[in-house]
This record gives structure tokens, C-alpha cells and sequence, in this order.
């Protein structure tokens, strides 16, 4: 179980490989079992999310989302918290965007999106604060009450929406005005028409607002004195508390970061692509953080490159749909639970043999012979000469 | 609101109650055994799909009640092997159990029958009936009684009434067999049960599969007693709900019914009234279904009555000396 | 090597042969060979490390052997779950209680045990005959009460009562006196030797040197995964058996000159702490310690020692006051915490290094700060200066002698005795006025607590007050200057090193004042 067994690239690569191959299989079967070609339905996936400018703009969209809740899931991993409110989170970051939105006349864009983020991020880690408070002071258990406060936010948002922010004569779906055109985003086929997107493409400069946040994580994290903090207080709280690290600050920090920056991902969804306030905003992108922080093992650039992979995921899934009689975008959540089941908790089934693996060729003394295949348990008398 | 008014909302509280118990118990088993479970919801949601499946196919609600028990038998020895055997972290395990039954109930659902996820309607044998009980015709013209016995507790399905059974059952296992004495000490100190020559696995698997029973019943009447057939995540949080129940009901049997039954209480209330006037103040609806997810983190904050898990809960069984 | 062909001996109640267990490179036990003799007192002492507790684990079935044979009365028996132990009549008394807390003593005697499915018969059945065993045996205790609400040496008594009414033959006990007084662990020996009378067979598992010299027949000793000898007690000495235990010729003391004190560096009065169950842990301590001395607290562990460490160090609230340098510390609110104490000179080695006083998963070099991330020399701008803290650990590792010298280790893979430098080697570093050490050898090799002995020493004699917490008194006599023993959150006497020695302490650990201590 020690780290120093496996080389660090077949932990952060390897091993996730491995995880996301096993999920990939998985739900091949599955699409086998209900009469569908698995290798067309991969095709159809992978065209549809990475084949095409088209694409692209959904899969980025996506993505945009994804690294949102992803770091933000990822920020309390680190002090070991496990936070699955991020579809509460999320929405009542997509209020915060909407009141900034809708109250207040911005003259440009640019002044609106700090503003929305601003927004996003209070109302976001507002909805952290008490789960977070509640476990720092009185050792409620975060997961149970993030989960109960999804929930809550989810019966408020129906409550304000069709009872207090509904627009009259919208037509009975509940969902506010649209905001002015001076906050609309950029998207990206205002930006680069050049690289093929279409008019309708979702994509906006939130993409990049998600790429300078990634970057702030991985400051935050691994250069700061807070992401010291909060790294120790994960791996030992009694040790925080020797240290002088203040358990309920630290807790409460970083539950009010992992809150805002999943409460950001309303900037793109609902600033830069709605343009409105609906119901549900989100989606499901809060519970895909979970899995998306799982997989890049809550690093930054980790985070990046799975969230990519489940936007190419949503956005393929999407024409999964659309292309094959029969076959739902569902298939995806097949896939995201499976990823989640592989790298979050039977991770040790993976991970055992593979380490087992490292441990013997190790062992062996490096020799000139071609390498024969590998024998259980080794001998442990070799590896001690071995560093 | 009058008498019968209220006769009518015990009875609908009871129906909307019995999947939460089912749940709720089902829980019970697994936490007390140390296994932390947020995957019920999942669990009656894949049940709820196969048992309506093959109520359909087969026409046989008795068979679809046994294949959502399978369905949700299998989800359950997922968790085990997760949780159990490999160790790992049971809260993302559950996490992943929910996500795969949302996805596949539809993919199947889809592929089977092209209804968007949505089985067929359900009739006849192939889903549960209301039973009367003896003499409900006859007394039901009696004062109080009357009523109480023939519109509330009679003319329900029999998973109702076995799921009231299923309260004294599980507290008699619990404190009253040997199985049960090893069990509430597998989720405190397995250490204790594993030096006294007991496996700590092949108990907490049991408990995991007991859990995986109960929750199949859970299900099959969601989608072939409560509703006839199934619709894409017709569980719709009762296994969140149930889960804050067992906190709720500090993890003992009794307690379980109370706070099941009060939950689903809420439940009707928020069914037949849009909006509720108490005391002159306007309460949404939305309130009321809120509610049981509001008073489960107010228990958990420990302002009304402090609830204390199982010691050895979440955490896998590591040998050591 | 064993003779394997050898006829099994009937009268050997446990007898191994070539017994061989590693875990990944470690090889904890290599083989071994054991005979212990049916009806006796069988010691098996060694060094922290030596492999005994992983041969007597091996005995009960919690892990399998690579190589080697078990005989149980002259059959050879596999052990492949404790459930075979248990059927071969071995009982085994952990050093930590498998104890299931909330349950009463008659429910924890008869899980795993139970006759029939159903509780009632069953617990009835045990009642009785828990009863007589505790009569016949002296060990009285309520088989109705909660485990929570008894004492450890009553929790241990029904760790006996356990494997007794599960019939064993051989009782195997693992370390049982760490957290007894030495009353308790008096009884525990009369218990002992009536079950040896009664034609039982015991092995005690021990560190302690006296312990075995004072009840058991026979001692084998452990070294490094190696049996090295077995001897019969009458035959041999404290002194032989240390030094077969270490492998050389141990130095008991510690040479130190007389401490020269100078002014008070800290005071305490009336220090109180209550516990988050609301349990008073400190019941008034008063206490002062001068520069340039050790003060050794002694004490059977669990009498406030910790809590005394974690109220000074800034990180358990208590009322009362604490004076250091002539200043009053906060004692509550926000400048009550760890972060502060150090600022204002107090530096830390806590109990338990690895709980507190390193992250494990830190590498060596994010663990030279920590405690102290917040000084200047560790920062630049808003960031921390990664480069600043590798280069401070490098030369702190050459310093203490840490091995190996890589500050890229994950402080998990160091020895024991290279973590503690490390922790030492941090803690001294700002020059602190009082420097609080908890166990500084717990878990330690020989080697290292000499160097950690010298440190300490060396410390006092730059001036610094010391406060050690230790539950060896070996280690208390030889470093303190004077001795606080603490008893049930009080500080129930004080000693000079030079007027008392380990029995009159040993009855203080115990609470016993007035005439046993004059």
C-alpha cells in the first residue's frame, strides 16, 4: 500500500486507464445485452463529440461545466470532505447569476461577467456554509446533509421560480425573463468563426474563466499556505489540530471554495448559454463532478482532462440518441456511474494487482534475458538489494 | 378538515409510507452492520423497473416482485464487493450504485419497450390488490372505529401489511437471535466479532443482502402496488428520504415506522394540498416536500435529540492486532 | 534450524516449528522454533519490532505463515482463522480490547460463542456459568454492566473471562500490563498463577523485564524476527536477557550532569480540562518548571498525562492559568491555539507521532514545517517557499543523522526512530523556552533512544525548561531532574530522582499516598 511501489505515472495515468477502460467495457455489454452494436454506438460517440466543429462546441460546453464541479468536488476531497451538493450548489449559483442579471442594467459584457461570477460563487458557497458549518461545529455528516440540501434547493428553486420570479405570460414553464442583450457572452462562434463553429454553438468565453480556475486550484493547493492547511487537516485531523490548523476553518474554507466554484458553472450555463433562469440548470453537472474529481485524482489537470472526457461523453451521448433506434442518452450515466464505481470505490481491485505487478518486476535483478512471464510473489529476498 | 377527511390522509400517509419503510429498514440492516448504504435510493429504483418488466411479461405480479428483489440483489452484492471485500469507500460506492440505476433502468427500459423509459401499464394479476380485510363491509358503519379499521387499515395491498410485520420481525432479529447480537456488533467493533471466530465479511454480507431484499420490496411496490408500472426515476429521492428516517429513528426498528410514517404523512399532506394556510401564513407546497430533508439536518445538527450512527460505520475492516 | 523429523512431545502444550512470516521485504518472523511446556508461565520478551506480536497473531489465526508448523498438544493443527484457534483451545487477551463497548459483559463473553440461535437460553445459560468462573478465579465483575462504564482492569478481566468460557487451555496475553497500575497488575498475576495451578498454560508477551523475572517459568526472547534464546527464569537476569533482547551490552542510564535551574519558565494553577463527554480529565494541576530542568511527569497512561501536553500545547481547552516567562497565555478564545504557543516559545513533540506530530503522506520536507508554516523563512509573498523548506530539512536531516538523508521521503516510510528525529529536529529548531515530549522513545530503536536521550539532555543544559510525559519509568528515572507522578487528573506527588525509586513511584502511579509513600 506504500506509494513509493507503484512508478507516480502509473498512478495518475495508468491505473485511471485501466479504471476508464473497465467502465468503457462494462457498458459495452450492457449495450450488447440490449441488442445494439457496442462498437458502433463507440463510434457514433466519439464522432458525434469530437468528430465535427459541431461537436466540439457541445463537448467544450460540457466540459466548461464539468471542470467547474469537478475542482470544486476536488477542493474538498483535499480536506477530505466529501461534498455531493453540487447540484444545489450549482443552482443556487445559476440565482446568483440570474438576480445579478436581472437587477441591475450592465453596460457590457465584461462588467457583467465579473459580476455574475461574483454572484455565482456567493450564492454557491452560500448553500456550502451550513452543511459545511453544521459539520465543523456540531459533526454532522456532510454527505448526508449535502445531500438533503440538494434536495432543498431543489423545492426552493421550483418555489421561486414559479411563484416569485416568473415572468408573467411566459407561457406557464416556469423560468425567468431574458437577460439584456448588453450581458450576452461572447460565444465561440462570435469569437473564432474561423474554426468552423456553428451560430447556435453553446461554447463561450466561460471556457476560459474554467481554465484560469483550474489554475487557481492548483496555486490554491499546492503553493499556498491555505492548501498546506487544508491538504494536512485531510490526511490527519488531530495532527491539523497539533499543527495549530483550526479544524472548523479550515472546513468551512474549504467548503465555501469547493461551493463557489461549482456555483461558477452557472456562469456558462446560464449567463452564457440560456440566457435565462430555468428549472434545473444544471443538469446533473454537479453529480459528474464527483466523478470527474474521482478520475483526475482531484489534480487540476486531472480535473481538466476528465472533465473533457465527459463532455466528449454528454455531447456524444446526445447523438447516441439521435443515430440508433433504441439506444438513450442514459447510456452515459451507465458510463459515469461505472467510471465513479472503478476509480472511487473499487479502486483497490485495480490498483492491488497492478501495485503486485510493480513489486515483482522489481524484484527481479535487472538481466539481460528475455523477460519471462511473471510468477505470484516473487521472492522477497531479492528486493532488498534492490532501493 | 373533518374526520373522514382525516381517515382519508392516514390512509394515503400510509400507502406513500410503506416504500420508506421498506427502505428504511433495509438501511437498518446494513448501518447497523457498520456498512454505510446512500445507495437505496438506486436500489429501489432497479427494482421498481424489473419487477414492473416482468409483472408485464409475465403477467405474474408475484414474479415481477421476485425479479426486482434480483435487480436489487444485484446492486447490493456491487456494494458489498466495493465496501466488503475490496475496502473501498462505501459513501462513493452508493454514489455510483444511484447513478447506475438511474442510467440503466432507462437504456433497458428503452430497448425493451420504447416507451422513453417507461414500462406499460400494469393490470390485473400483474399488480398487487387491495385486500379487505374480515368484516371491513360490515363495521364500517360503526362511530370512529368503523372507519379507522375499514378505510384506513383495511384495502390495502399486502406488502403494506407485510411491511408492518417487517417492524417487529427485524426488531426481534435484531435483539433476539443470535444473528442479530453478531450483527449490531459487526457495525461496532469488528474486531470483536472477528477474535471471537465469527467472519466479519460473511456477516456484513448478509446484512448487505438482507438490505438488497428489502429494498427489492421497496421497489416492486413503488411500481406494480403504489403505481401500475414504471416510469423513469419513479423513486424520486424515497431512498434519500428513507435514509434520513433511519437518523431520524436513531437506527432502531420502531423508531423506523414512526419516522417513516410521519415522512409519509408530509408526503400526503403535500399531495392534496397545493398550498397550506396555517395560522394565516401561506405554506407552498414546496415547503412541505422539503420538509423531511429540513428536519433530517436539523436532527443531524443534534438540536432535537442527538443521533449516534453505528461506531464502525463507512469504515472497511482492516485486521490488526 | 529445527529438527522437523523430531516425535511430538505430549507434554508440550504449544509447540512451532520453523515458522517463517514477511511482509513484502520485512521479514517479521524468521524461522522460528517454540516449545512451551503445558501448566506454565511462558514469557516471550524482544524490542518493539522483535516479531512477537506477529508470531502470537500467526498463533491465533490473524495471519497465515509462509513456511512452518504448529503442534498444539503434540498434533499438528493449521490455524487458518481465529474460529480454529478458538476450537484449539487458545485464548488470546489483545493489547488493545476486542471489546464491543456498548454491550454489556455477558453479551460480549458470549458473541461468537453461543449456544442456538436464539439469545435468551443462551445468556442464561452464560450468566451462570460466568458466575462461577468469576468466582473461582477472583474476578469480579457485573455481567450486566456496559463495557464503556468499566475500568480498563475490568475490560481486561473480561477479555479473560472470553477466552475461559470458550474453554481454552492456552491463554496468550499481549502486552497486559501497559495501561494497569502496578495493583492491577498484581492482581492480574494472582489471577495468572491460579489459572497456571489449575494446569492452564500462559504466555505473556512483555517488554518488561521485571515483569517476566517476576512470574513467568520460562523466557524466550526476540530479536529482530529471531528467536535467540529461551531460558528458564530462575537461571537467568534482568541483565542477560537485555542484552540477549538488544543484541549488545545496553547502557541503563544516562550520563548527565546535576541540573543548575534558574528562573521559573512556567507556571500552572488549578489547571483544569473537561472532555467534549464531559468527563474532568485535569483536576487542578499546579506545576512549575525552572530553566535548565527536566521535569518528568510519570503515570499509568490515561491518568491526564496527555491531556496536560495537549492543554499546554494549545490544542485542548482548560480553565486555570498558565504562566510562561512571567506572562499569562490565553487559555481560550482565538489566540488559544497551537499556532500562538509556539509563537510565544513553546515547542511540541507530541505523544503520538504519527497521529500528530508528522503527516504521513507529507514528504519529509513539507513535515520540517509544519507547525511553524507560517514563519517568514517558509514563505514568499503569498506563496510558501517550497525551496526554502527542502533546503531547512536537508540540513536538519544531516544534523539529526535521519536515515536515509531524502527529504523527497514520505515521512511514512521512514523508521520510527528517524520520525521522531524528525519531529525533534523541527521542534527544537526556533530555540523554544520550554520545550513539552511526550514518549519520546515509544516505538523507538535502541540506537535512536540513545541519540534522542543525549538531545534531550543536551537541551536542558542549553537552559530550556522540559516537560516529559513518559509511561516508562525506566526512562523517567534516568532523565528527570525531579518527578510529577500524576494519578486520576492530579499531580498526586513529587520526588527527586536521587530519594525514591520505582516501587514508592509504582505506589503513587497506583493513587496510594500517605504512609506507603513515606
Amino acid at each position: 500500500m506504500t506509494d513509493s511501489v507503484m512508478p507516480k505515472w502509473a498512478d495518475v495515468a495508468l491505473v485511471p486507464f485501466i479504471n476508464l477502460a473497465l467502465a468503457l467495457f462494462v457498458s459495452g455489454i450492457v449495450v450488447a445485452l440490449i441488442g445494439k452494436d457496442p462498437f458502433e454506438a463507440l463510434y457514433i460517440l466519439v464522432n458525434g463529440s469530437v468528430g465535427s466543429a459541431y461537436g466540439w462546441g457541445y463537448t467544450l460546453f460540457y466540459t466548461t461545466n464539468f471542470i467547474f464541479t469537478g475542482l470544486g468536488v476536488a477542493v474538498a476531497f483535499h480536506a477530505r470532505l466529501f461534498n455531493i451538493g453540487g447540484e444545489g450548489q450549482a443552482a443556487l449559483g445559476g440565482l446568483g447569476v440570474a438576480l445579478v442579471l436581472l437587477y441591475v442594467p450592465w453596460p457590457h459584457w465584461t462588467i457583467a461577467m465579473l459580476a455574475a461570477s461574483v454572484g455565482a460563487a456567493f450564492f454557491g458557497a452560500a448553500w456550502a456554509a451550513i452543511p459545511a458549518y453544521l459539520q465543523a461545529t456540531r459533526g454532522s455528516h456532510i454527505v448526508i446533509t449535502t445531500i438533503m440540501f440538494n434536495f432543498i434547493a431543489s423545492a426552493l428553486m421550483v418555489y421561486l421560480l414559479s411563484r416569485v420570479l416568473l415572468v408573467p405570460g411566459a407561457g406557464g414553464s416556469p423560468e425567468t425573463a431574458r437577460f439584456a442583450e448588453a450581458v450576452h457572452l461572447p460565444s465561440a462562434y462570435e469569437i473564432a468563426p474561423w474554426l468552423g463553429f456553428s451560430r447556435s454553438t453553446p461554447l463561450n468565453v466561460s471556457f476560459f474563466l474554467a481554465i484560469a480556475a483550474c489554475i487557481f486550484v492548483w496555486l490554491l493547493i499546492w503553493r499556498t499556505r491555505l492548501g498546506y492547511e487544508i491538504r494536512a487537516f485531510g490526511h490527519s485531523e488531530p495532527a491539523a489540530l497539533y499543527a495549530g490548523i483550526s479544524p472548523t476553518r479550515i472546513t468551512m474554507v474549504s467548503m465555501l471554495l469547493s461551493g463557489g466554484l461549482i456555483g461558477l458553472m452557472a456562469v456558462n450555463a446560464v449567463m452564457g448559454e440560456a440566457e435565462r433562469l430555468v428549472i434545473d440548470p444544471v443538469q446533473g453537472a454537479g453529480f459528474v463532478g464527483i466523478a470527474v474529481a474521482l478520475m483526475g485524482r482531484s489534480h487540476p489537470v486531472g480535473v481538466f482532462l476528465a472533465a473533457l472526457l465527459f463532455g466528449a461523453l454528454y455531447q456524444g451521448g446526445g447523438e447516441l440518441t439521435f443515430e440508433v433506434n433504441g439506444m438513450t442518452r442514459e447510456i452515459i450515466l451507465v458510463i459515469q456511474a461505472l467510471v465513479i464505481l472503478f476509480t472511487g470505490a473499487l479502486d483497490n481491485m485495480v490498483r492491488s494487482p497492478i501495485e503486485n505487478l510493480f513489486a515483482t518486476t522489481r524484484r527481479r535483478p535487472a538481466s539481460p534475458e528475455p523477460t519471462t512471464p511473471l510468477e505470484p510473489g516473487g521472492h522477497p529476498e531479492r528486493g532488498k538489494a534492490e532501493p | 378538515m373533518d374526520f373522514l377527511g382525516i381517515i382519508q390522509i392516514l390512509d394515503s400517509a400510509l400507502r406513500l409510507a410503506t416504500p420508506l419503510l421498506f427502505a428504511c429498514l433495509a438501511g437498518l440492516f446494513s448501518e447497523r452492520a457498520g456498512i454505510f448504504d446512500i445507495g437505496l435510493e438506486g436500489k429501489i429504483l432497479a427494482s421498481a423497473f424489473l419487477s414492473a418488466a416482468f409483472a408485464f411479461y409475465t403477467g405474474n405480479v408475484w414474479l415481477g416482485l421476485l425479479a426486482g428483489i434480483v435487480a436489487s440483489l444485484m446492486l447490493s452484492a456491487i456494494h458489498g464487493l466495493a465496501s466488503i471485500t475490496f475496502r473501498g469507500n462505501q459513501l462513493i460506492s452508493g454514489v455510483a450504485i444511484n447513478f447506475l440505476a438511474s442510467g440503466i433502468t432507462v437504456v433497458v427500459g428503452e430497448a425493451w419497450f420504447g416507451l422513453g423509459g417507461r414500462t406499460p401499464s400494469l393490470m390485473g394479476g400483474a399488480r398487487f390488490a387491495e385486500i379487505t380485510l374480515p368484516f371491513a363491509d360490515a363495521i364500517r358503519g360503526m362511530p370512529v372505529i368503523g372507519p379507522i379499521y375499514s378505510d384506513l387499515l383495511s384495502g390495502h395491498s399486502i406488502l403494506v401489511y407485510f411491511g408492518l410485520l417487517c417492524v417487529p420481525l427485524t426488531w426481534w432479529v435484531l435483539y433476539r437471535t443470535r444473528f442479530g447480537l453478531r450483527l449490531r456488533a459487526v457495525g461496532e467493533n469488528p474486531a470483536a466479532v472477528d477474535t471471537a471466530g465469527v467472519s466479519v465479511v460473511g456477516l456484513r454480507y448478509a446484512a448487505v443482502m438482507i438490505c438488497g431484499v428489502l429494498c427489492g420490496f421497496a421497489g416492486a411496490y413503488l411500481a406494480t402496488a403504489l403505481s401500475a408500472g414504471f416510469v423513469k426515476e419513479m423513486s424520486a429521492g424515497r431512498g434519500f428520504i428513507a435514509l434520513a428516517a433511519l437518523i431520524f429513528a436513531k437506527w432502531r426498528p420502531w423508531y423506523a415506522l414512526g419516522a417513516t410514517f410521519l415522512f409519509g404523512l408530509l408526503d400526503a399532506f403535500g399531495n392534496r394540498y397545493q398550498s397550506l394556510d396555517l395560522f394565516g401564513v401561506d405554506i407552498p407546497t414546496q415547503f412541505m416536500q422539503a420538509l423531511p430533508y429540513i428536519l433530517t439536518v436539523v436532527i443531524l445538527a443534534g438540536f432535537v435529540g442527538r443521533a449516534i450512527p453505528p461506531r464502525a460505520g463507512g469504515k472497511p475492516y482492516v485486521k490488526e492486532r | 534450524m529445527t529438527a522437523a523429523g523430531t516425535p511430538p512431545d505430549p507434554d508440550l502444550a504449544i509447540e512451532l516449528r520453523g515458522i517463517s512470516k514477511s511482509f513484502g521485504p520485512v521479514r517479521a518472523n524468521k524461522d522460528i522454533a517454540l516449545r512451551v511446556r503445558r501448566g506454565t508461565i511462558h514469557g516471550i520478551i524482544g524490542e518493539n519490532g522483535a516479531g512477537k506480536s506477529t508470531l502470537m497473531s500467526i498463533l491465533y489465526g490473524f495471519y497465515k505463515a509462509d513456511a512452518g508448523e504448529i503442534m498444539i498438544g503434540g498434533k499438528r493443527t493449521e490455524i487458518p482463522d481465529s474460529q480454529a484457534a478458538i476450537d484449539a483451545g487458545i485464548g488470546m487477551v489483545f493489547q488493545h480490547f476486542k471489546l464491543v463497548e456498548n454491550f454489556t459483559v455477558l453479551e460480549n463473553v458470549v458473541l461468537g460463542a453461543e449456544e442456538g440461535r436464539l439469545l435468551r437460553p443462551s445468556l442464561a445459560k452464560a450468566r451462570k456459568l460466568l458466575r462461577q468462573l468469576a468466582d473461582d478465579y477472583e474476578m469480579d465483575v457485573d455481567p450486566e454492566a456496559v463495557i464503556e462504564d468499566l475500568g480498563v482492569g475490568q475490560q481486561q478481566r473480561v477479555e479473560i473471562l472470553k477466552a475461559l468460557y470458550r474453554e481454552a487451555d492456552i491463554l496468550i496475553l499481549d502486552e497486559p500490563t501497559g495501561v494497569l497500575t502496578p495493583a492491577e497488575a498484581d492482581h492480574l498475576f494472582r489471577i495468572l498463577r491460579g489459572l497456571r495451578d489449575e494446569g492452564k498454560t500462559i504466555i505473556l508477551i512483555t517488554h518488561k523485564l521485571r515483569e517476566v523475572m517476576e512470574i513467568t517459568d520460562t523466557v524466550s526472547v526476540m530479536r529482530r524476527g529471531e528467536m535467540t534464546a529461551t531460558v528458564q527464569t530462575a537461571d537467568t537476569s534482568p541483565e542477560e536477557l537485555a542484552e540477549l533482547m538488544v543484541g549488545r551490552k545496553v547502557l541503563l542510564r544516562v550520563d548527565k550532569a546535576p541540573a543548575r535551574p534558574g528562573k521559573a519558565v512556567l507556571e500552572v494553577k488549578n489547571l483544569r480540562v473537561t472532555d467534549v463527554q464531559g468527563v474532568e480529565r485535569l483536576k487542578g494541576i499546579d506545576l512549575r518548571i525552572h530553566a535548565g530542568e527536566i521535569l518528568g511527569v510519570a503515570g499509568v497512561a490515561g491518568n491526564g498525562q496527555s491531556e496536560l501536553l495537549e492543554v499546554l500545547g494549545g490544542y485542548a481547552n482548560g480553565t486555570g492559568t498558565i504562566r510562561l516567562n512571567d506572562q499569562t497565555i490565553d487559555l481560550t478564545g482565538t489566540a488559544s491555539d497551537a499556532r500562538t504557543r509556539r509563537a510565544r516559545g513553546i515547542a511540541h513533540v507530541p505523544e503520538d507521532r504519527q497521529r500528530e506530530g508528522l503527516i504521513m503522506d507529507y514528504r519529509a520536507w513539507e513535515n520540517v514545517g509544519f507547525g511553524y508554516h507560517h514563519d517568514a523563512r517558509f514563505n514568499s509573498g503569498i506563496f510558501m517557499d517550497n525551496a526554502a523548506l527542502r533546503a531547512d530539512c536537508a540540513a536538519k536531516m544531516e544534523r539529526f543523522d535521519v536515515r536515509p538523508p531524502d527529504p523527497n521521503l514520505a515521512a511514512k516510510n521512514f523508521s520510527g526512530g528517524n520520525q521522531q528525529k524528525i519531529v525533534l529536529a523541527r521542534e527544537i529548531e526556533r530555540n523554544p523556552d520550554l520545550l513539552l515530549i511526550g514518549q519520546p522513545t515509544r516505538g523507538v530503536d535502541i540506537g535512536a533512544i540513545e541519540f534522542i536521550h543525549e538531545q534531550i539532555v543536551a537541551l536542558r543544559d542549553q537552559g530550556k525548561a522540559i516537560l516529559l510525559v513518559s509511561v516508562e519509568l525506566d526512562e523517567i528515572m534516568a532523565l528527570s531532574d525531579r518527578i510529577a507522578v500524576m494519578f486520576d487528573g492530579r499531580i498526586i506527588g513529587e520526588r527527586l530522582p536521587s530519594e525514591t525509586d520505582q516501587g514508592e513511584l509504582g505506589l503513587l502511579m497506583a493513587g496510594m499516598t500517605g504512609e506507603a509513600a513515606a
